[in-house]
């Protein structure tokens, strides 16, 4: 397995604070401003990247990272570049983990092999496919982890923990705890109802657990990050993309400012949720 | 490309991971995975309960109407100078459709399954018609997904629908048709999975569905069986239906899929023509892939992203099909052609004038496949189709397509 999320997560021990895991969506709006963005996430304060995979059905997500998907493809972003993209990345970031998150049927199109093969090579650590549960971890999961990838479950409030170890089996990197029924960009009903399903899940697993869906400011980062191990952000940052583009969809010299400044505040809230715990 | 061995049985699939071969599956996120597994055990409970089966059968004899007629179309096989023609009439169904074969079904395991709202996706808004009817006689609130598009050219099922009591949102994502409302319906499911239960219209999506719809649809075949050993004292020669997701086709041909002499048929869209990409025809130019929580025929580019299609029936216009239908296709056991807007058109209005039907524009496109091959059979031969749907909701498309203003 990727040692780089082992690394991140014993050096966020030891400086107690929680991950700030950030997606963004691969080409959206176009390749060159989105590997742009990309590089300007560490240095913004995210610790782990997740970089989407636009698909044409986006059957979890909510209208923001639909029309982010959507304004990528008519860029004319593939899988191919997608991995290009991480390539680039890697070449000169070797700390910073990616991982590749979207739906499975462009990497079935592609070729599983093929896409392993490739992803590896570009320095990829890990893969969210959404559509993807236990019961299909012949398709993807396990080749996956064959290939020293690591593929992150995701765990929500319907798992229960009857179900939690099957979730659980083939999982590494990390642990993604969706916070609510529902698809991406939605709202947190209970941070508390949050904080309690991280320690049902913690009872069944030494990896780490990140929460997301639903995490849109850095006070909200910096409460979920009391309890999780990381603190996922996606739409918020889709948005702060879309926000900056002009009346033809294109960027603008301020998108890629833009996403790294809500970073920077998420990287904040990070920073300051154990503190006053601590106090 | 070698064909696989054939099976001892068509009629096994799925096996408990819900796969006929390689088609098929649980391609959904983790959210939905502990609903779809009651539901299976649900379903697999109820399908051998002799008490559901009862309350089911009652209610399609006395609220339905079947078994529905299998009529000898007599005009029409004289027109044509060949085979014997007969209609499967499930267009005389209560809605007007083979849906309500279904709906029924599940909304009598959405009841035992204790859901107190039902969601559905549409097309043509014959199943969503059929979801709001049945959503009102068990009195449970039920909430449609219907494309933008859709909505436009099926208007009199959308106020079908709101007569009966559904909410109705139209979903302009995409294209706005059906690909885009089960995309939304989804979403819906995902965000409120406790409380309720989604009615999928079409023999697709995640297992159990394949299978549930199918069983409830093979009402259709396993009467039409019986009818013909009582009219013609032997099976039919030959059965065609049309395959949109493939639902009435999979219940006519599931219970003939072991009757080697039986020819079987399914019709897709094959809109505009398969050389652009303005139909429908996953079977005969799509490939294998993973979209809706099956893995099974899609209308895809090379990069996986899944394309529109387009056919002039709304109830056709979807780029997968029913994973079932897949295998049958890979095994050989069924043949799958397209028919062109215009050869259904033409067919709609043929069926009017020779036998007084006004037919809807999905089974319009099996009986042009019929159109053309009837003529070339004996006439001992015996063909059945299944008359799906009546056109009653396809008048002003129609219209529109001969240019004529109503």
């Amino acid at each position: 397995m990727s040692k780089r999320f082992d690394t991140l997560f014993s050096r966020l021990k030891d400086e107690n604070r929680p991950a700030l895991v950030t997606y963004f969506m691969g080409g959206d709006p176009d390749f060159d401003t989105s590997l742009a963005i990309m590089k300007s996430l560490p240095k913004a304060g995210s610790d782990i990247i997740e970089l989407g995979m636009p698909f044409s059905d986006p059957m979890a997500d909510g209208p923001a990272i639909q029309a982010a998907g959507l304004r990528a493809l008519q860029g004319g972003q593939n899988l191919t570049k997608t991995i290009s993209m991480a390539r680039k990345f890697r070449d000169e970031n070797q700390d910073t983990p990616i991982v590749l998150m979207g739906y499975y049927n462009p990497i079935y199109i592609y070729g599983v092999d093929r896409f392993l093969n490739d992803a590896k090579a570009a320095g990829i650590d890990g893969l969210i496919i959404v559509d993807l549960p236990p019961e299909m971890d012949e398709e993807l999961c396990l080749p996956a982890l064959d290939n020293g990838i690591s593929f992150i479950r995701l765990a929500t409030p319907t798992t229960d923990d009857k179900r939690l170890p099957k979730v659980l089996e083939n999982t590494s990197g990390f642990v993604y705890y969706v916070s609510m029924n529902g698809i991406t960009g939605g709202a947190i009903a209970s941070t508390q109802a949050v904080g309690e399903a991280v320690a049902r899940i913690k009872n069944h697993t030494p990896l780490p657990v990140c929460v997301g869906f639903g995490v849109k400011t850095a006070e909200q980062a910096r409460i979920i990050g009391r309890d999780a191990d990381g603190v996922v952000v996606g739409t918020a940052i889709v948005k702060a993309v879309e926000n900056t583009l002009d009346k033809n969809g294109e960027a603008t010299k301020d998108t890629v400012d833009a996403v790294a400044t809500l970073v920077r505040g998420l990287a904040q809230g990070c920073a300051s949720a154990r503190l006053e715990a601590a106090e | 490309m070698t064909k696989p061995v054939e099976p001892n049985s068509f009629r096994t699939g799925p096996d408990d991971q819900g796969m006929f071969g390689i088609f098929g599956g649980r391609f959904v996120a983790e959210t939905l995975m502990p609903l779809i597994l009651e539901l299976d055990e649900e379903w697999q409970k109820a399908k051998t309960d002799p008490e559901f089966q009862a309350e089911l059968e009652h209610l399609n004899k006395h609220y339905t109407g079947r078994p529905s007629p299998m009529y000898f179309a007599e005009r029409l096989t004289e027109h044509l100078g060949g085979a014997k023609i007969y209609f499967k009439r499930d267009e005389l169904n209560h809605t007007g459709s083979h849906k309500i074969n279904n709906c029924l079904g599940q909304i009598l395991l959405a009841k035992r399954m204790g859901k107190t709202r039902i969601i559905a996706e549409t097309g043509a808004g014959q199943h969503g018609v059929a979801s709001a009817t049945v959503a009102a006689r068990f009195g449970l609130p039920c909430h449609v997904y219907m494309g933008a598009k859709d909505i436009d050219r099926q208007a009199p099922n959308v106020f079908r629908m709101k007569l009966l009591g559904a909410d109705i949102t139209g979903v302009s994502a995409g294209n706005g048709t059906l690909k885009d409302a089960m995309n939304e319906a989804l979403r819906d499911w995902v965000t409120n999975v406790e409380t309720t239960y989604y009615l999928i219209g079409t023999a697709a999506g995640p297992h159990p569905y394949p299978e549930m719809v199918r069983e409830f649809q093979s009402v259709i075949g396993n009467e039409a069986r019986e009818q013909m050993m009582e009219l013609e004292g032997r099976l039919p020669d030959m059965i065609c239906a049309a395959v949109g997701g493939g639902s009435n086709a999979i219940g006519l041909f599931h219970p003939f899929l072991d009757d080697k002499d039986v020819e079987i048929v399914g019709v897709e869209a094959g809109g505009k023509g398969l050389d652009g990409d303005e139909h429908c025809a996953s079977l005969s130019a799509g490939s294998p892939g993973v979209l809706h929580g099956n893995r099974t025929y899609l209308l895809q580019d090379s990069d996986g992203q899944i394309d529109e299609g387009h056919s002039i029936s709304a109830g056709l216009d979807y780029p997968g099909i029913g994973p079932e239908h897949s295998w049958l296709k890979d095994s050989g056991r069924v043949n799958y052609v397209p028919i062109m807007d215009t050869e259904a058109l033409e067919a709609f209005q043929l069926l009017c004038k020779v036998e007084g039907i006004i037919p809807a524009l999905e089974p319009s496109h099996a009986l042009a496949e019929i159109i053309k091959r009837a003529p070339k059979m004996r006439k001992d031969q015996i063909i059945v189709m299944n008359l799906c749907g009546r056109g009653d909701k396809d008048v002003f498309t129609v219209g529109k397509a001969l240019g004529v203003e109503l």
